[in-house]
């Protein structure tokens, strides 16, 4: 007998369906307004997704980073060489054949001009170690070749050299008072780096006054499981005033501001609009169950139930729903997927270059969004089917 | 109003002081006051009337699908007015089936198709109930246009398909309101026949409202519409 209920509801649901066609304007408008909350939701979390991606691109667990206690960021921070040497001495830290893989980083603002508006921006200019590019790993030189220690060369990541004047192979820049060549341009993976400059440490301290010092200390640990006492040895070690952190946790951290923006700003987008795309829904559900009156109480007199005639509305407004997600979608994918910008990373107060990344999540979270608000455009609609009187739907009143 | 059918058959139907009451706006209309009714099983009675005389009303208050304001109907000695809506809904499949003027096919399904639709109500299994939509189909005079959507169909057949789906779940009761008043006389001359085989043959109980007189004489009694109430004989 359940067998038979589940088939009296399919067939219901196939003979409301199967009039769709003949309200194909109504059931449009309810799909389009579907569809451009979608659009908006998918398209305002496209933003995220292409951020944190970048941003987490090559953060990695079993790579510690240190930095002055207290600091959160790294242009505020400071670490003194003799500090990274004693660093490099704890246990747990990887060592190659070369000794410990440990890297100080020098890492400063520059200005530059915008290619698109010729306004300054900051850009990141970081100063590496050899040891650096062992805990880069992604760094890959993909135009010119690499710096030269000690000759003013650097090496630009390919984002920042696609969005600022300048900073193409064999062009001269002036900074602090010297002169800087570029030689080449380098890719990581489509990660952060791409964003910044890169010379080696000992010339950037040099040309910006920085003595010894550095930012941060990169340490490359034996494995992601060894860090808590990495992290213990190195916070009690009364020789060093250090917060150390696993490095993909630094790069999270570092999206939370722009995810949490984004993710309020789009989610109260999407609530106003979802509002306004449940109210077409409803609009165009009660215009269905009235142009479907007739049928639905053929079917009531046949002796079919309220429940089956319920399930087929809302069915209807489902997939309606669906519709309208998969083509929000879709469109979401085709304008948005890719499309390049940048913004500013608060931690860095510099341009993070990164494209909108409409990925197969969110298109499942914005059809599943598209579904909720069928769900509730389909509810009153429903209930007025289910309760029609049947005579007079059958007199045609 | 009783009739004499009754005191030997067994009652089928009973309605007892049916009132039916409209309100529109500020004013109420009182379509049925009071009215009886009595229908042996077997019976194939007529209802005549002029147009608004309240005879779509009854027959929908005996069906199921509609509710007195107050009076009571029995049928088969359950009280009707007793019934929930799911109840109610139960019991219109397995006892009543209904013909109406227009048909009322549902015109994305085929003939096949719409005579089974009752059957899913029923549950039998799937061949069976193809067996039977097919077997109801034949006796109809239609086995040849079981592919047939509504549309495909003339005015004649599109009827005869909606009879094949009153009777494919062998119901006590047919109650057809108006079932020729949109053909032509020779297409209602053909389900007319349909209805006195089904009665005549297969003991069905049918209740037929009807404005033609032709079609009246079909039926073994009629009753008239006067007043809110049935009687024998029509008001002049
Ligand atoms: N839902 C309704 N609301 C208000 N009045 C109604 C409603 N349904 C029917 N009526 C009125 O009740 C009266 C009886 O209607 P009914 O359809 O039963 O008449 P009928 O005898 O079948 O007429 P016809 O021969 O034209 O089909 C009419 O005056 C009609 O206007
Ligand atoms: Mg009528």
């Amino acid at each position: 007998m359940f067998v038979n209920r589940i088939l009296q509801i399919l067939s219901v649901i196939r003979v409301s369906l199967g009039s769709l066609p003949e309200r194909t304007g109504t059931a449009l408008v309810a799909t389009i307004g579907f569809a451009a909350v979608v659009l908006v939701f998918t398209g305002m979390l496209s933003i995220r997704e292409g951020f944190e991606k970048v941003v987490q691109q090559n953060g990695s667990p079993d790579v510690a980073m240190a930095m002055r206690g207290g600091s959160t960021a790294e242009l505020n921070s400071g670490v003194s060489l003799e500090a990274s040497r004693i660093i490099g001495q704890e246990a747990n830290v990887f060592h190659d054949d070369r000794g410990p893989v440990v890297s100080p980083e020098v890492l400063l603002v520059v200005d530059a001009p915008r290619r698109t508006t010729l306004s300054d921006s900051n850009v990141p200019f970081r100063g590496v170690t050899d040891r650096g590019f062992v805990i880069h790993d992604k760094v890959r030189i993909v135009e010119g070749r690499m710096y030269e220690e000690g000759k003013g060369e650097v090496i630009v990541g390919r984002q920042a050299a696609a969005q600022f004047a300048g900073l193409d192979v064999g062009r001269e820049l002036r900074w602090s008072g010297f002169s800087w060549k570029v030689v080449g341009v380098f890719a990581a993976n489509g990660g952060l780096e791409e964003s910044e400059i890169w010379t080696d440490a000992r010339t950037l301290q040099t040309a910006f006054d920085r003595g010894t010092y550095f930012q941060s200390v990169y340490i490359k640990l034996t494995g992601a499981d060894t860090f808590q006492s990495f992290k213990d040895s190195v916070t009690t070690n009364p020789q060093l005033n250090v917060t150390v952190q696993r490095y993909d946790e630094y790069l999270h951290a570092q999206t939370e501001f722009l995810s949490a923006f984004v993710a309020i700003a789009g989610g109260v987008i999407a609530l106003l609009m979802g509002l306004g795309a449940v109210f077409g829904a409803i609009n165009a559900m009660y215009a269905a169950v009235s142009s479907r009156a007739l049928e639905i109480a053929t079917l009531r007199a046949l002796g079919f139930g309220r429940l089956p005639v319920l399930i087929s509305v809302m069915a209807e407004a489902m997939v309606l729903g669906i519709a309208g997600g998969v083509l929000g979608g879709i469109v979401a994918w085709i304008a948005f997927d890719g499309f390049q910008t940048s913004t500013l990373n608060w931690a860095s107060f510099s341009q993070v270059a990164f494209q909108f990344a409409v990925t197969p999540s969110l298109l499942v979270q914005g059809t599943a969004l598209a579904l909720l608000l069928g769900l509730f455009g389909g509810l009153l609609p429903a209930v007025r089917a289910a309760r029609l009187p049947i005579a007079e739907a059958l007199r045609g009143h | 109003m009783n009739d004499s059918n009754a005191v030997t058959a067994e009652t089928l139907v009973r309605a007892s002081g049916i009132t039916k009451t409209y309100r529109r706006g500020g004013e109420s209309i009182n379509v049925l006051s009071g009215l009886m009714l009595d229908v042996p099983r077997g019976d194939f009675l007529a209802l005549m009337g002029p147009s608004g005389s309240g005879k779509s009303t009854l027959l929908n208050l005996i069906g199921g699908i509609d509710r007195a304001t107050s009076g009571s109907i029995e049928f088969a000695g359950r009280r009707l007015e007793d019934m929930n809506e799911s109840e109610l809904a139960r019991w219109r499949a397995r006892h009543v089936g209904f013909i109406f003027q227009m048909h009322h096919l549902l015109p994305m399904l085929t003939a096949q198709d719409n005579v089974e639709l009752p059957l899913l109500l029923t549950g039998f299994p799937g061949a069976e109930r193809r067996r039977r939509a097919a077997a109801a189909l034949k006796l109809v005079g239609l086995a040849d246009r079981v592919k047939h959507k509504p549309a495909e169909l003339s005015g004649g057949q599109e009827q005869r398909v909606g009879v094949a789906r009153a009777i494919v779940t062998d119901p006590d009761i047919l109650l057809c309101d108006e079932p020729t008043g949109d053909l032509d006389r020779k297409a209602g001359d053909a389900i007319l026949d349909l209805l006195q085989a089904l009665n005549g043959e297969h003991g069905k109980t049918i209740v037929m409202v009807t404005h033609d007189p032709h079609a009246a004489v079909r039926a073994k009694r009629t009753l008239y519409f006067d007043q809110g109430v049935l009687v024998t004989q029509a008001a002049m």
